[in-house]
């Protein structure tokens, strides 16, 4: 089990907007099992750096490597299939399909090829995977409810999950805490960490909750002006006078 | 059974009642009408993949109704049986319309809209002019009637069960796909494409199957046209027909199953209605389209989907979807 | 020699027409992402407010041209925006363009069906008399249409560069949600365009409607050409609209000239579906952000 590479491997990337640069030269890496968080006061590229590296924008320059392989600029279906997945920061689920369907289409395109999933099953063989993420994350309640009628709290629940059904070695949390209320959000914690200890996985948060950051990750990377300022465990990074000056001096 | 899919089925089951029944009660003409509605159809349900489930506005599929039909008039003038035509004009039209996407969908900005109006001026050309293929301005004539083992569809109404059993075939076949997982890829990428994206749908490849589908659909609905009218000349495969066919889609509801039939129906039986007035349908038909799109973008069948709702309030509070996809794309 | 030159400058004239159709519709898509599938009627239209006021109202032909101005303005402008766009932009892009195209049909039977389905002559803004340039026959018609189409595109150019508003509209095309942020009033900059797209289609329309006569189905090729000029211009760039419309302009008069008649009308077409495969930014255009 062993990492002998990182799983995420950033290197010197930086995006450019006309004149504006966002992302300025960063580097970083996350090992299996790690949680990362990466935080920052608002502008400081944090979005612009995820999309990046998604593949949801193109990178300016710098390089991404997923387990050692290369995989900067790939269309975010193809970096999906090979092991990345993504939540969003504004909810993203599909609101007239059941909460079910919903975790189906989620791990569908990973089963078979295009045209066997045509002539085969109508659940793509995902039925069970299904209803065990269901368990979970606790929905069991809604499962045959469409997920637009779901609060917001529960969708947040239901966007994480749909993130794991595919079983990726990385999944990157855009703001997973926004606009949750405080008991979901211990839930929701309390799931994530579930995850990584049972299976693994390897996680990249960005959040503006410290609270949810300080308590869930075991390392922390500090962004502003686009730039990586600091790195580090959560305590030590709390106390850096460099990660203060930044947030207060906004 | 809630109420609303009681109401569903009933509606329905009168439907296919009418459908089933009528043309015994009805001259040749109207029989004919029938069995016209029932070609078109089958070209409206393909259009509503393409556009109702893959999002796409697509003005070739006049294209390719006239490729289907002048495969299909070719091959049977020229003693081949009725079904080689028949496949060959689905799989042809699939090909071709697999050709135009390819490159069309790998750009962004609706330019398959724009591509596919270029196709269909194009189609149009090279049917009036290339006159030792097509018969130019004189058309084909004498377009046989397939005969069903052995039984001769001459009579009117035997060819309208004819064209009747095919829309109930590809209508079944439409209705399989919708329910296997490409139609639920299909939901995602019209639904929220960035969201599909992520979770490894690749939408232009689901796109384009959805388009080229569609575009096989076109060319069964030509071949069946064709022995329909028994002689064919470019003058219906125009740019008109790709906007009757758009406008008969976005009408009855695109995106729902049911909606290209029903727009059919207003589509070919309103011009009957109105033939008097000539151009005046027209107008009304596009004041119609215009007032629809303003207070029910999901056409007649969005609209008794939204009339008969269920009042469900939801469980918590939503977010707007219409901020959340302006943000997300911000 | 002279007769490309003689083609050449027709082709100009042509061009430049259709590079009027082209930068409205461009700036339409630029401002507020509407494609105005109607463009081509958009065209065709004006010079028929015009004709109806000449034979309905026996207007002399100076005065009709300023009502005409007045009426498309308000008509293929605040009205298409007020009653149309606006109601549908909350329902996304898909409804808006099938709006216009069904605005499209219903203007182009409107006038089949309320003034003529023949094809009517249309005044000239001057008598067309033949120069000799170079030893070519020049018609002064195509001299007057490009040097009209010019001043407006120049008048453009300046009030969009030079005043206030201008620049603030230019900001709005480019990025509405920054301009918003900036405190431009966005909503007000993007009924201009609307506005200003109905004068340039009004111009265009004087223009071609001399040469190609009155016809309710004019909208058909003169939408088809705006669509094309703009898309091999590069579809986010006014500059590009205004090259794609003169290219488009000489090639097809040069294709009627050489090729067979029959096909030259596909020219254009093959045009549009070479520039969407190889270079799908169009000539001006810059390669866009991925943003899917």
């Amino acid at each position: 089990m062993s990492a002998s590479r990182p799983v995420l491997e950033v290197t010197g990337l930086s995006k450019q907007f006309g004149g504006i640069v966002a992302v300025d030269g960063v580097s970083f890496e996350v090992r299996e099992g790690e949680i990362l968080g990466i935080i920052g006061p608002n502008g400081s590229g944090k979005s612009t750096l995820f999309n990046c590296i998604l593949g949801q924008l193109q990178p300016s320059a710098g390089t991404v490597r997923l387990d050692g392989d290369e995989v900067t600029g790939l269309r975010p279906c193809d970096l999906n299939r090979r092991g990345v997945s993504r939540t969003f920061q504004l909810l993203q689920v599909f609101p007239e399909l059941t909460v079910r369907e919903n975790l189906i289409l989620a791990g569908q395109e990973h089963q078979g090829t295009m045209l066997s999933r045509l002539f085969g099953r109508r659940d793509a063989g995902l039925g069970a995977a299904a209803d065990r993420m269901i368990a979970f994350f606790r929905l069991q309640h809604l499962a045959q409810e469409k997920a637009g009628g779901l609060s917001y709290g529960q969708q947040k629940l239901l966007d994480a999950a749909m993130a794991f059904m595919a079983g990726p070695r990385l999944v990157l949390l855009d703001e997973p805490a926004g606009g949750v209320n405080l008991t979901m959000l211990a839930n929701l914690r309390e799931r994530l960490r579930a995850i990584n200890a049972e299976e693994g996985a390897t996680f990249v948060i960005i959040e503006h909750n410290m609270e949810f950051v300080m308590a869930l990750c075991t390392r922390i990377l500090v962004l502003a002006e686009g730039r990586v300022i600091a790195e580090g465990p959560p305590d030590v990074i709390r106390r850096d006078p460099k990660v203060i000056e930044a947030y207060l001096g906004h | 059974m809630s109420a609303r899919k009681l109401l569903a089925f009933a509606a329905a089951a009168i439907a296919l009642a009418v459908l089933l029944v009528a043309p015994f009660y009805l001259r040749p003409y109207g029989i004919y009408i029938l069995s016209l509605w029932a070609v078109t159809s089958i070209a409206a349900i393909g259009l509503n993949l393409t556009l109702g489930y893959a999002g796409q506005i697509s003005l070739a599929q006049a294209a390719f109704v006239g490729i289907g039909a002048y495969i299909a008039a070719l091959m049977t003038t020229n003693g081949l049986p009725f079904y080689a035509a028949y496949v060959a004009a689905g799989l042809a039209c699939f090909a071709v319309g697999w050709l135009l996407g390819y490159p069309a969908l790998r750009v962004q900005h609706h330019y398959l809209a724009f591509v596919t109006l270029a196709f269909t001026t194009l189609a149009f050309l090279v049917f009036r002019n290339e006159e030792w293929l097509t018969g130019g301005i004189y058309g084909i004539t004498n377009i046989p009637r397939p005969s069903v083992f052995g039984w001769p569809m001459r009579r009117a109404i035997n060819f309208y069960f004819f064209c009747l059993a095919h829309l109930a075939l590809v209508a079944a076949a439409t209705w399989w796909l919708i329910r296997s997982p490409w139609g639920r890829a299909f939901v995602a990428l019209r639904e929220n494409p960035v969201r599909a994206l992520s979770l490894g749908v690749d939408t232009r490849r689901y796109t384009l199957m959805a388009f080229a589908i569609g575009a096989g659909l076109g060319g069964i609905s030509g071949a069946l046209y064709a022995p329909l009218v028994q002689f064919i000349d470019p003058t219906p495969f125009s740019l008109y027909l790709s906007f009757n066919l758009l406008l008969m889609v976005v009408v009855g509801g695109a995106g729902y199953f049911a909606g290209p039939l029903v727009g059919a129906v207003v589509a070919v039986l309103l011009p009957e209605w109105l033939r008097f007035t000539e151009g005046y349908y027209l107008i009304g038909y596009a004041i119609l389209v215009i007032v629809l799109m303003i207070f029910s973008p999901t056409g007649l069948l969005g609209l008794a989907d939204r009339l008969t709702r269920p009042q469900s309030k939801p469980v918590g509070g939503t977010v707007d979807p219409v901020a959340a996809e302006k943000e997300a794309v911000s | 020699m002279a007769d490309i030159l003689q083609l050449l400058v027709a082709g100009l004239a042509t061009g430049a027409i259709y590079a009027l159709a082209a930068i409205g519709f461009t700036l339409l898509w630029q401002t507020s992402q509407t494609i105005n599938f109607a463009q081509g009627e958009f065209v065709m239209m004006p010079a028929f407010l015009v004709l109806a006021g000449m034979t309905f109202f026996n207007l002399p032909f100076w005065l009709a041209l300023i009502v005409g101005f007045v009426l498309s303005v308000l008509i293929l402008g605040l009205m298409f925006k007020k009653l149309l766009v606006d109601p549908m932009i909350k329902h996304g892009v898909l409804p808006l363009v099938i709006a216009t195209i069904a605005l499209g049909l219903l203007l182009k039977e409107s006038v089949k069906e309320f003034y003529s389905a023949e094809a009517q002559a249309f005044p000239p803004l001057a008598e067309d008399v033949t120069i000799f340039i170079a030893g070519a026959a020049v018609s002064a018609q195509s001299l007057i249409v490009l040097a009209v189409a010019i001043a407006a595109v120049a008048l453009l150019q300046l009030f969009l560069a030079r005043t206030r508003t201008g620049r603030c509209m230019q900001a709005t095309a480019q990025n509405p949600a920054v301009a918003r942020i900036l405190g431009i009033p966005v909503e007000r900059m993007i009924l201009y365009t609307f506005l200003i797209n109905a004068a340039l289609v009004t111009v265009a329309s004087v223009l071609v409607t001399p040469i190609y006569l009155a016809k309710f189905s004019n909208g058909e090729y003169l939408g088809l050409a705006a669509f094309i000029a703009a898309i091999v211009g590069g579809f986010n760039q006014v500059r590009g609209a205004i090259v794609g419309g003169l290219l488009l302009g000489v090639l097809d008069n040069f294709a009627a000239a050489y090729l067979s008649a029959q096909y030259r009308a596909a020219v254009p077409m093959l045009i549009l579906i070479v520039v969407i495969l190889f270079r799908p930014q169009g000539l001006l255009g810059r390669v866009e952000e991925r943003t899917v």
